[in-house]
């Protein structure tokens, strides 16, 4: 499964402490797999829920949101809305009938290098398990109405 | 007096609210008639669809579609209507955004004809028995049924459409204004507005909310409108009752917030958002409170917190899901 299947991973993560923590990853010469696209915001708090919907429209087989430990946000709040953000995000994408697995929270200060590469090495090794997105997948060959605007004649 | 307009009033997958709401605009339909002749509205008069398809495309000035598309006579009543029609209209909040009926988003057309068909309690089907499309009976009458689709459409999915008026039904104030709009029209007062327009408020129902605005809204947690006495004053958000204003197009007059019923969002999102529902979780989320020992707080403790939240996705997206961004829900 391995060889064929190369998911698409975006990892959103904020300026002050998951960047920099991905960054130092990066300079430190850390192992990761390389399905994953970073998405640097100034708070993980400016995520809209709408970019993680639009992502996994797109196809994308999962999502991370990365910020700064409780405690530690540079906007003194905003990681505690993004975790309630978070977490009804996650019980909504259930209902659309993903595995929640596919959104994952994660907290990494701009020291923790090894934190960044081992949630995301994780996360990729848990996505490669559940295979695609079903977003991704081929439509099904039932009826519907077509997709043309054109008018046919009546 | 120039020649009358011609109106039509087509219907998808509707429960007829929005033809109930036409007929609301009582003494001021004698204006409308004035102007105009209803040429199609199957709930009001007898006409057939060759009758319209007899007609010249473009004859009709003006139709007011109604209703979600899912299944093939909708969609066959959207492409004729807007071959035969100048001005296209999505009316009220199924054509617009695909409304309650795109609800079924959230299964499958299997599912739903297994439910029909064999799963409620009433039903004896032994055979398994599916409506056919296409039926000759034994003295040869040859019988039609239109083809569920597997995914419900919003109307624009299916046609262009030219203006949009949301809520569920429109209201009188809304019709009044579509009315007047087409009075400028037809007596040479005003051009059309540019296409695309929606008859609405670009702000949201927050910004004419007619209850005491507080500075900061910050809720323990989300409590239930059945179960709690409700402060006709205070905003519902602060009292804990989920309320769409933050997320949702003004221009209703504040109809339901004024009987003391917290908004359900059927005016859709304004023109900024991409999706109606993950605006409106992106609010509600941010207002539950945040205590002096979150940083504490394990995320199993945040996920009860909003657990109290039920069924999300019938909620968030109540009018709006074929024109989410997910669209409907699939199978992992």
């Amino acid at each position: 499964m391995e060889d064929t299947f190369k998911p698409k991973i975006i990892v959103f993560c904020c300026n002050w402490c998951s960047y920099a923590g991905a960054d130092l990853a990066g300079i430190s010469r850390l192992q990761i797999k390389p399905y994953f696209r970073v998405i640097r915001t100034m708070c993980s708090a400016r995520v809209d829920p709408e970019w993680i919907l639009e992502a996994m429209r797109l196809g994308a087989d999962g999502v991370i949101v990365a910020g700064c430990h409780p405690g530690d946000c540079h906007y003194i709040g905003g990681n505690y809305r993004t975790r309630r953000r978070i977490a009804l995000l996650r019980s909504l994408l259930k209902q659309f009938g993903l595995n929640s697995e596919r959104l994952e929270l994660a907290w990494v200060s701009a020291g923790e290098a090894q934190n960044f590469a081992d949630t995301v090495n994780n996360f990729i090794e848990r996505i490669i398990k559940l295979g695609p997105s079903p977003y991704r997948k081929a439509k099904q060959n039932v009826p519907a109405a077509s997709d043309s605007k054109e008018v046919v004649d009546a | 007096m120039p020649e009358k307009i011609k109106i039509a009033i087509a219907q998808g997958a509707t429960c007829s609210g929005c033809d109930i709401a036409v007929l609301d605009l009582d003494v001021e339909l004698l204006k409308l008639f004035e102007v105009a002749d209803l040429t199609f509205a199957p709930l009001a008069a007898d006409i057939k669809f060759k009758d319209v398809e007899a007609m010249q495309d473009g004859e009709i000035t003006i139709c007011l579609y109604h209703g979600a598309v899912r299944n093939s006579e909708n969609e066959h009543v959207a492409k004729l209507l807007r071959k035969k029609s100048k001005i296209m209209v999505a009316y009220g909040v199924c054509a617009a955004f695909g409304g309650i009926p795109g609800l079924a988003n959230v299964t499958s057309r299997k599912k739903i004809l297994d439910t029909v068909y064999d799963d409620t309690a009433t039903t004896v089907n032994p055979e398994h028995t599916r409506p056919q499309t296409h039926y000759v009976s034994p003295e040869n009458h040859e019988l039609q049924l239109p083809e569920l689709f597997e995914e419900v459409k919003a109307l624009d999915d299916v046609v262009d459409v030219d203006y949009i008026i949301c809520a569920c039904p429109p209201t009188r104030e809304m019709n009044v204004k579509l009315l007047n709009v087409v009075l400028d029209f037809v007596n040479g007062r005003a051009d059309l507005p540019p296409k695309g327009t929606i008859l609405a408020s670009e702000r949201t129902l927050c910004e004419e909310c007619p209850r005491e605005k507080p500075e900061k809204v910050i809720i323990d947690e989300i409590k239930s409108v059945d179960y709690t006495k409700l402060d006709p004053d205070k905003c519902f958000l602060e009292q804990g009752i989920m309320c769409f204003g933050p997320a949702t197009r003004a221009g209703c007059d504040s109809k339901c917030i004024k009987v003391n019923m917290p908004c359900r969002g059927c005016m859709g999102p304004t023109a900024a958002v991409l999706d109606h529902g993950g605006s409106m979780l992106s609010a509600l989320a941010s207002i539950l409170k945040v205590s002096s020992v979150e940083t504490e707080l394990p995320e199993e403790e945040i996920e009860k917190l909003v657990e109290k939240i039920k069924d999300p996705l019938g909620t968030l997206y109540r009018f709006t899901l074929p024109k989410s961004l997910l669209k409907r829900v699939v199978k992992e």
